[in-house]
């Protein structure tokens, strides 16, 4: 049994959203529940999909398979299953893995008596999949509008859409969701820094503690935001990555369809300026 | 089930402010004694502010940042004839652009570059002093070093845009300019020359680690938060006496998963993506237009990107005949 040595009392049954005690075990390390045979489901269905996608495609190198969505004049109906169907089933599969993923991980936080952080978290990823491939195609009219399954295909999409809007540097909700990209890897790397340095003195010296940890961020700029601080921050930037991808890219067509940079003229007219 | 969830700091305590710990050894410069606290600060993170240290690299550090953001401010007032209004309207168009290429290495007349360089040369002072006032404050404070290694890795972004890069190219006008809007043109402007930067594998490797950092720091935070009722944010009290703070937040990814970091390695893991995010960034940089003219044309000869079919005409290249750098 794949257990750790404190592992057994954690052990206990409870918890489930869906299924009571039917689905309540474990496999190896892995909890199952209701949301886990879901998961495997949509997991391997898709992964197979994707294989016979690549099967009846022209390449196996790795790099340049491509499952792509239907053509743009298949609109928002369904296309035939070498034509852009096997995308829409691959689709299908991922929005239900991932969201079978969450909620067994809801599972989880309720078993352990945890809070509910990691799937409310994952659930902005989740959004921000689910806007690229299924909300703004349902608004722009066609599945085409999503990018395709691909390493270097799904490349190209980012490119060429970026190109459609002439400067997608220039959409606001880009500027902000880049930001807090940024933001996080740089709070991310100031907080793994110091909890190891707190950790990893020069040898011969104690580990040291919070007030170490405080001192040197209060020292070198001025503020410690706290071990629990830390934490609240961090998850609120990397949230918000999350969240300000979705929107960057749902106005972009649905809402705005010229170039970004002209999207500022509003500033230069205002009337403040006169 | 709502007092599991801790999103805000509910109770705050009112008591003198924390004085920090000594340094050893003592420097010339002693620690400020002044400290605050805020409220709403409290909300989210600890409510005192400061005290500060300064320190003779940080005040060096603090005067040369402050000279590049003057020159570089003034710069931009003077290219709307300084016009405070125009300033404010036009701010997010306006730059300060390195030198023509037909200067080089050589040091451009300020108005056509010069000011540019001195710029960088200030921010460059002031990051690296800001690098060792941060390394001698973890020795002061007989911590490890690690954080200057961090920065360190984002530093070595900094030096390859705005100058081993140029030197390489044989011309500081390789560089970044200093604007909002510059140097998103730039970016997009480099990305083309070099035939699509989405197609450079070390550009490909760093946003990985841009998003892997960002996953990592999700998972790792949502997961100190959720154990944060068991005292899961002691983390340094929790690696080296385990409690049910780790062993949940262990289970939980356990049982999600099949695998957990421990509540030290996780912080090893989040080092590594967020130094490797940059590091791997300014290699990519680096290799483009040094070793690498357009990593299209680059990932076709090596089999990873398909070759498709030309759409117009071929052109001559414009960089070949135009006396810039090459």
């Amino acid at each position: 049994m794949a257990m750790l040595n404190f592992e057994r009392k954690y052990r206990i049954r409870g918890g489930t959203l869906v299924g009571g005690d039917l689905f309540d075990f474990w496999v190896g390390a892995f909890y199952v529940g209701f949301f886990g045979i879901t998961a495997a489901f949509f997991a391997l269905l898709g992964t197979a999909l994707l294989v016979y996608g690549a099967a009846i495609g022209p390449t196996w190198n790795l790099w340049q398979i491509s499952i792509a969505p239907p053509d743009l004049s298949y609109g928002l109906g369904l296309a035939p299953l070498h034509e852009g169907g096997i995308w829409q089933l691959v689709t299908i599969c991922a929005v239900g893995a991932f969201v079978s993923w969450m909620l067994r991980e809801v599972e989880i936080c309720r078993k352990l008596g945890m809070g509910f952080h990691v799937p409310v978290a994952f659930g902005s990823a989740i959004l921000a999949y689910v806007t690229l491939q299924v909300i703004r195609p349902l608004l722009l009219g066609a599945w085409g509008h999503a990018f395709p399954y691909g390493i270097y295909s799904h490349l190209d999409w980012v490119s060429n859409v970026a190109y459609q809007y002439l400067h997608f540097h220039y959409n606001p909700a880009h500027m902000v969701a880049v930001t807090f990209f940024f933001t996080t890897v740089l709070a991310l790397a100031l907080h793994g820094s110091l909890v190891l340095s707190a950790l990893n003195p020069a040898k011969g010296e104690v580990v040291k503690g919070a007030e170490h940890e405080n001192t040197f961020f209060r020292d070198n700029i001025g503020y410690s935001i706290g071990t629990l601080g830390i934490h609240r921050f961090g998850l609120l930037l990397a949230i918000n990555a999350g969240v300000w991808s979705a929107i960057c890219i749902v106005i972009s067509g649905p809402f705005w369809t010229r170039s970004w940079t002209d999207w500022w003229a509003w500033w230069l007219n205002l009337p403040i300026w006169n | 089930m709502a007092e599991y969830q801790n999103l805000f700091t509910r109770v705050q305590v009112e008591a003198p402010h924390y004085p920090g710990v000594p340094h050893d050894p003592k420097g010339v410069w002693s620690r400020g004694v002044k400290a605050s606290a805020n409220y709403w600060l409290g909300k989210i993170g600890d409510a005192q502010i400061g005290p500060f240290y300064l320190g003779s690299t940080g005040v060096i550090s603090i005067i040369c940042f402050i000279i590049a953001f003057e020159i570089v401010g003034l710069n931009m007032l003077a290219s709307v004839n300084w016009n405070p209004l125009q300033f404010i309207k036009q701010l997010p168009w306006l730059a300060l652009e390195p030198a023509a290429p037909q200067y080089g290495l050589r040091l451009p007349p300020l108005q056509h570059g010069g000011w540019h360089l001195m710029a960088g040369f200030f921010l460059t002072v002031s990051v690296l002093l800001w690098w060792v006032r941060t390394y001698m404050l973890a020795r002061k404070l007989r911590m490890g070093t690690h954080t200057a290694w961090a920065f360190a890795s984002a530093i070595w972004l900094f030096l390859v845009l705005g100058f081993i890069r140029p030197v390489l190219m044989g011309s500081w006008s390789e560089a970044v300019p200093y604007g909002i809007f510059a140097h998103l043109d730039w970016t997009a402007a480099f990305s083309l020359r070099y035939g699509n930067l989405l197609y450079n594998p070390f550009h490909a490797l760093s946003i990985v680690f841009l998003y892997g950092s960002v996953l990592l720091f999700a998972m790792h935070a949502g997961t100190i938060m959720a154990v944060s009722r068991y005292g899961g944010e002691r983390e340094v009290e929790q690696v080296l006496d385990r409690g049910t703070a780790s062993e949940r937040a262990a289970l939980f990814w356990r049982w999600t998963m099949g695998f957990n970091a421990t509540m030290e390695s996780v912080h090893r893991w989040a080092w590594w993506f967020a130094v490797l995010c940059t590091l791997t960034g300014g290699i990519g940089i680096l290799l483009t237009g040094t070793a690498v003219d357009n990593w299209y044309l680059w990932a076709v000869k090596h089999g990873v990107a398909p070759s498709y079919p030309a759409t117009f005409d071929v052109l001559p290249d414009p960089a070949l005949n135009s006396g810039g750098a090459q």
